[in-house]
Formats: structure tokens, C-alpha cells, sequence
């Protein structure tokens, strides 16, 4: 090798600094495989993920339903009290039509082919139509959960009627009225517009969102303010002392809390000592903006200090003071990356399980649960009381509400992520 | 007090003789620490009013941190301590009591990058005026707003974008947007730090051009690293060196005959 000295030169050709070169360039492609692998097993995880839950899940997106003419002409039914009706003997009795010669002993497996609040099915149907009476009208009524599983294909005929969960006469019929053309199988909307129920083929996500919905924005309201306010003192206001590096260590700390402690503090605290109504979304949102305030608050310094010092030095050289530098000029320049974390850490407030279920939010609400202070479900705990559930019908509706839960999550980061590239560098 | 400075900004710009001069900002035994380094050892100086007054010196020399405590933009520095007095028509400027938002009002600052905020150009001027409540209506501000730009050369360049952001100006267009800003709130007095250094020959022809017209009406100190711009623009000038004045006088005298070896020393370009 030269050394070094004016004239000298190295001998760039040599095979040693040949066989040197092609070390190195060999190290950068092992990188940049390294990366692809990487990122090729992340990806395979996440379609594996996705793939097994939309396998198993696809199925609770359609209910199948068997359509039913019903005869409301002459039968004993006052228009101005609906509801007092006997729906339950209009409706089996019209039922009893579609088979011919129904003997006793086999009424009870036909009539749960059918869901088993099909009469009142069939009164909300009227009273949401009131032209139907006095007439024939087509009515969908949906199966029950057996039937419906045997629809999609999920029940095996060929095991012992012992171990099956529908008998062979329930089969026989169905088999009938699917050569009537009586059996659809439309999208079920219900998934959505319905509450929760013991019976699958009902249950609906309905309470869950309404009270995620709540949750969230209570968690919003609570943890938006205080935490830009929070970070905007401990950026613009706070001595640089001990005290304030202990604050800042505290809050740092507070994001990497496992979330059940949240909930743990939210039972203890605003259950017990406040005394809040249990499983209300109120104290769900609560103990969501514990866990939201650190991830705002250090989005927020980050982002007030990623604003130019030139800019709050103009501001104040016109003469303004210190919180008109900040919220005429610092904190507009940084509300963009403000409002990407934040959206970042509702997404992931959305999916948090464990504070919830310790507040009590997997309640069973059957009914519109009808406010902040009500008992309610939220989606993450709705799927895990569907997961507990025995019935059939509750697996896969499991896989769908996760897949819906991904679908949100999906959109609020998708959101986060153009909002960040709209705004990018602005001054 | 008050009407003093009146009667200064509406007189014409007459010739004033040495001995009608009066003194805008006195310091007397300025000190200034960084922690624990010293940036500024006794400092005395006088600016007199309606002068153009330089700072001039190597880099490093404490011009830039004396003309901060002008207007107290050094209280924005976390362990910066300034000692001694400095006062603004007589009245010391590091007093508790005195107002720091009135203060910035009037000693006014252009920076030595550009940095318009990133409004229109209507809004970056009109923003002093609004927050200090001096217009009471939109034609108001808005004849401030024209006014301010017109006397900062700008106008005629920006009248049909007054509402395009003023970060989309170019460099001499934008400096000259920050000092119409500064102008907008009335100040008494205009400090410059470094105004041209980021600026080509030809915009820092414009804008000396500008510092001699605005003379007649406000006080301007001027830091500068061009001894050339010092010779052009100011008539005082005080040359420093390693946070010490070493000698302020007519720049005529400081160019010609300086009395201090050092500021001959620089001057001739031995060093610095």
C-alpha cells in the first residue's frame, strides 16, 4: 500500500482490493435482504392474520333467512295497539301451512328451525309497515342457529342423529323449503342495526359500537385538552429543575403502564371512591384517556419543538407575549402532527380490551343502551364475550366483529397517515 | 417622554450638529453572562436618535448579544444575565416594572434570516397592530398595513398578492416584509441583525437604500460583518472585540483615523 506521501499512489486494481470491494458491496446486499425478509414475514404474519380471520368470519356476514308468506287479512289484530297482538299463534299458524301434516311429536323441532323471537320479528316488521295488514305479504324470518349453520355447510349430515345439533326431520324440512325457494341468504345488515342477544342468529354489534363511539369521545374530550395544555407548560413554562425532569420521567413512564392497571385505577377510583356508574361509557372513556394523555402529550413536544425558532422570535419581536407566540403561531404550525398522534392514539384506545373488562364494559346490554351514563359494551370487550360463547353461530360472528374492529382501525390510521401528508412542511 | 419621541419623528431630516443630539439608549457598564462564561465586559455607549449606528467586529465579539439586550430578546435565553444599565430615553430597560411586550413594540427587530410568518403577506404586517389593539377597524388596518409596506419599499412589488403567503416572496422581498412588519407597530427605534447577510448585492442595495430613507424618521442600529456596509450606511460606529467596546465613534473617524490599533487592525483586514 502507498504511503500516503504527495505522488504516491494506491493501487486501486490489486486483487486484494478487489476481493475487499466485493466483501463490501456483498455486506449491502445481505442488508438490504435482511430488510425484505423482514418485511416479508411481517407481511405474512398480517396476511395469515387477516386470511384465517376472514376465513373463519366471512360466513357471519350473510344470515340465512327462509321467506314466509303471512296472511294478516282477517285475523284478530287491532291497528291502534299492534304490539298487544298474538303475533306468536298468527305466525305459527301460518308457519304450519308450509308442511303438510305436521304431527305433534314434531312441532317443537319445526318451530325452532326458526329463530325463536321470529313473532316479534314479525310484529316489528308490521309496525314498521303498517300497510301490510289486512293483506298477504312475503315476510323474511330468520333461521335459528343450527339451521343456519346447516345452511352455510358447517354441520356435517353424516353424523349420528344423537350427535347433531339439528335431527333429521329439521333437515328433511329444510331441504323442502329449499326446493321451495323459500331460503335466502341475504348480507347481514343486522350484524350492525342489531343489540347483542343470547342467540346468535340476532346478535348484532350495535350496543358495542355506540359504546366504543362514547367511549372514545369522551376519551377525546378528556385527554385532547389536557394533554396539548400539559405539554405546552412543560415545552414553554416549565424551569428547567429537577422537579420538572421528574415530571417529564413520570409521564414518560405512564405510556408504558400495562393497560390493566388503568383499569385497576379506573375500578378503585372512579367506581368506587366517585362512585360512577359502572360499565357506563363515561368511566370507559376515562380510563382511555389515562392511557391516550402520554401518547398526546409527547406528540405534542415534539412536535412545538419541531417548530422553527425563527418563527416564535419574529412573534416576539413584534411585541407579542409569550401565549400569543404560542397559539397564534406555534401550536396552528404544529396542530397537524398534533392531530396525527392523537388519531394514532385514539386507534389504539379503540382496541384496548383489558381496562375495560375490569370496569365492567361486557356487560350484556340487550337494549339500546341510550347514553355516556348507561351500562354498554364496546367492541374490543363484545368480542370477547361473543369468543366465551358456546353457540356455533358466536364463532364466527367473533371473527367478524374483529374483522370490523380492523376495518376501524384500518380507517383511522389510513386517516392519520394523509393528514400527515397533506400537511407536511408547510413554512 | 412620550412627546419627545413625537416631535423627534415628525421633525424633517434637518442636519443635527453633535451638540442637538440626543441619546436614545444609554448603557452604562453593560455585563452579560451566559452561565458561566462573560459575553460582555462594561460596555458604555450612547445611540443617539435618528441615526443609523453599526456594530462591527469578528465574529464571536458580543455585537449580536448587546443588541439583543436592546430590546431584551436575550430574556429568552434560559441562563442569560445581564448586568449594569441600559435605558431607552431614560428610563432603564431591565426595570421589573417595565412592560417587555411594549418594550419589543417599540424597539422593533429584523433578524438576520428572513422570517416572515407563514400568513399573507396583509396578515404578517398586520399582525403587530392587531395584538396591540393600535387600529380599530379594517380601514384602518389596512391603511397601516400600505402605509408600513410602502414605507418599506415593498409595496408596489406585492399590492395585487397581498393575500399570497409571505414565505413565497423572495429573500430581499421578504426581509423587506419583515421590516415593513417591524414598522407597522410604530416603533421608536429598529434594530438589525445581520439584515443582508443572507441576501444578494443587489437586495442589500435596496435595502441600505431603505435604511438611509427610514433614518429620518426611527433610530437604527445596525450589526453588521461588512465593514464596507458600516462605512455606506451607518453614521456612528462601534467596532468590538471579544466582548469588549473597544472604540465607538463618527464612522468617518473610525474609517479614517481610528484612534485603537485593534480597530485599525481589523479595519485593514489584519485579522477577523
Amino acid at each position: 500500500m502507498g504511503a500516503g506521501t504527495a505522488g504516491a499512489a494506491f493501487d486501486w486494481k490489486s486483487p486484494a482490493m478487489e476481493t475487499r470491494r466485493a466483501r463490501r458491496y456483498a455486506a449491502d446486499r445481505r442488508l438490504q435482504w435482511y430488510g425484505i425478509i423482514a418485511i416479508a414475514l411481517a407481511l405474512g404474519f398480517l396476511i395469515f392474520l387477516i386470511g384465517t380471520l376472514t376465513y373463519s368470519g366471512y360466513k357471519a356476514f350473510v344470515q340465512t333467512k327462509a321467506v314466509v308468506e303471512i296472511d294478516l287479512a282477517g285475523k284478530e289484530i287491532d291497528p291502534s295497539n299492534l304490539m298487544a297482538a298474538n303475533w306468536r299463534g298468527i305466525l305459527r299458524g301460518e308457519l304450519r301451512n308450509l308442511v303438510d301434516d305436521l304431527p305433534r311429536s314434531q312441532e317443537k323441532s319445526f318451530f325452532d328451525i326458526f329463530t325463536s323471537s321470529s313473532h316479534f320479528i314479525v310484529r316489528n316488521t308490521v309496525i314498521a309497515d303498517p300497510s301490510r295488514l289486512g293483506r298477504k305479504s312475503a315476510f323474511e324470518i330468520p333461521l335459528s342457529d343450527p339451521l343456519d349453520q346447516l345452511s352455510k355447510g358447517e354441520i356435517d349430515r353424516e353424523t349420528p342423529a344423537d350427535r347433531r345439533r339439528v335431527d333429521d326431520d329439521q333437515i328433511r324440512i329444510f331441504d323442502d323449503l329449499k326446493a321451495q325457494d323459500r331460503i335466502i341468504r341475504p348480507f347481514n345488515w343486522e350484524l350492525f342495526t342489531s343489540y347483542d342477544s343470547r342467540f346468535p342468529e340476532l346478535a348484532g354489534l350495535r350496543g358495542a359500537l355506540s359504546g366504543s363511539f362514547w367511549a372514545l369521545l369522551v376519551c377525546f374530550l378528556i385527554s385532547f385538552p389536557v394533554g396539548i395544555a400539559a405539554a405546552i407548560y412543560l415545552e414553554e413554562f416549565a424551569p428547567r429543575n429537577r422537579t420538572t425532569d421528574f415530571i417529564e420521567i413520570n409521564i414518560n413512564n405512564l405510556a408504558a403502564v400495562p393497560s390493566v392497571v388503568f383499569g385497576l385505577l379506573g375500578l378503585a377510583v372512579f367506581l368506587g371512591w366517585f362512585g360512577l356508574p359502572r360499565s357506563a361509557p363515561l368511566v370507559g372513556g376515562m380510563v382511555l384517556s389515562l392511557m391516550t394523555l402520554p401518547t398526546i402529550i409527547i406528540v405534542t413536544r415534539a412536535a412545538l419543538k419541531s417548530v422553527p425558532s425563527s418563527i416564535r422570535e419574529a412573534a416576539l419581536g413584534v411585541g407579542a407575549s409569550k401565549h400569543e407566540a404560542i397559539f397564534h403561531h406555534n401550536l396552528p404550525l404544529a396542530m397537524p402532527t398534533i392531530l396525527t398522534g392523537t388519531i394514532i392514539g385514539l386507534a389504539q384506545a379503540l382496541g384496548e380490551t383489558a381496562p375495560l373488562l375490569l370496569i365492567g364494559m361486557n356487560a350484556f346490554i340487550s337494549a339500546d343502551p341510550g347514553g355516556v351514563m348507561q351500562p354498554s359494551t364496546a367492541l374490543p370487550t363484545q368480542i370477547y364475550i361473543w369468543a366465551d360463547s358456546p353457540e356455533r353461530g358466536f364463532v364466527a360472528r367473533t371473527s367478524a366483529a374483529i374483522l370490523v374492529l380492523l376495518g376501524f382501525l384500518l380507517v383511522m390510521n389510513a386517516a392519520a397517515i394523509l393528514l400527515r401528508q397533506r400537511f407536511e412542511k408547510r413554512w | 417622554m412620550n412627546k419627545m419621541a413625537n416631535v423627534a419623528m415628525v421633525a424633517p431630516a434637518a442636519e443635527i450638529s453633535a451638540s442637538e443630539r440626543t441619546a436614545k439608549f444609554r448603557g452604562r457598564k453593560v455585563c452579560v453572562h451566559y452561565g458561566e462564561k462573560q459575553a460582555l465586559f462594561d460596555v458604555d455607549l450612547d445611540i443617539y436618535r435618528n441615526e443609523v449606528t453599526a456594530f462591527i467586529g469578528p465574529s464571536g465579539c458580543g455585537k449580536s448579544t448587546l443588541l439583543r439586550c436592546l430590546n431584551r430578546m436575550n430574556d429568552t435565553i434560559e441562563n442569560c444575565k445581564v448586568s449594569g444599565e441600559i435605558t431607552l430615553d431614560g428610563e432603564n430597560v431591565y426595570n421589573p416594572r417595565i412592560d417587555v411586550v411594549e418594550l419589543r413594540a417599540r424597539v422593533g427587530m429584523v433578524f438576520q434570516k428572513p422570517n416572515p410568518f407563514p400568513k399573507s403577506i396583509f396578515e404578517n404586517v398586520a399582525y403587530g397592530p392587531r395584538i396591540h389593539g393600535l387600529v380599530s377597524n379594517r380601514a384602518e388596518m389596512e391603511e397601516v398595513v400600505v402605509t408600513s409596506l410602502k414605507k418599506a419599499g415593498l409595496f408596489d412589488e406585492v399590492r395585487d398578492r397581498m393575500d399570497e403567503p409571505g414565505t413565497g416572496l423572495s429573500g430581499g422581498q421578504q426581509q423587506r416584509l419583515c421590516i415593513a412588519r417591524a414598522i407597522a407597530v410604530s416603533p421608536e427605534v429598529i434594530l438589525m441583525d445581520e439584515p443582508c447577510s443572507a441576501l444578494d448585492p443587489i437586495a442589500t442595495a435596496r435595502i441600505e437604500e431603505l435604511i438611509d430613507e427610514l433614518k429620518q424618521n426611527y433610530t437604527i442600529v445596525i450589526v453588521t460583518h461588512s465593514m464596507q456596509q458600516a462605512a455606506r450606511v451607518s453614521q456612528r460606529t462601534a467596532m468590538f472585540h471579544l466582548g469588549n467596546l473597544i472604540e465607538i465613534d463618527e464612522t468617518d473617524k473610525i474609517f479614517t483615523n481610528p484612534s485603537n490599533q485593534r480597530t485599525q487592525d481589523y479595519i485593514t483586514g489584519r485579522y477577523g
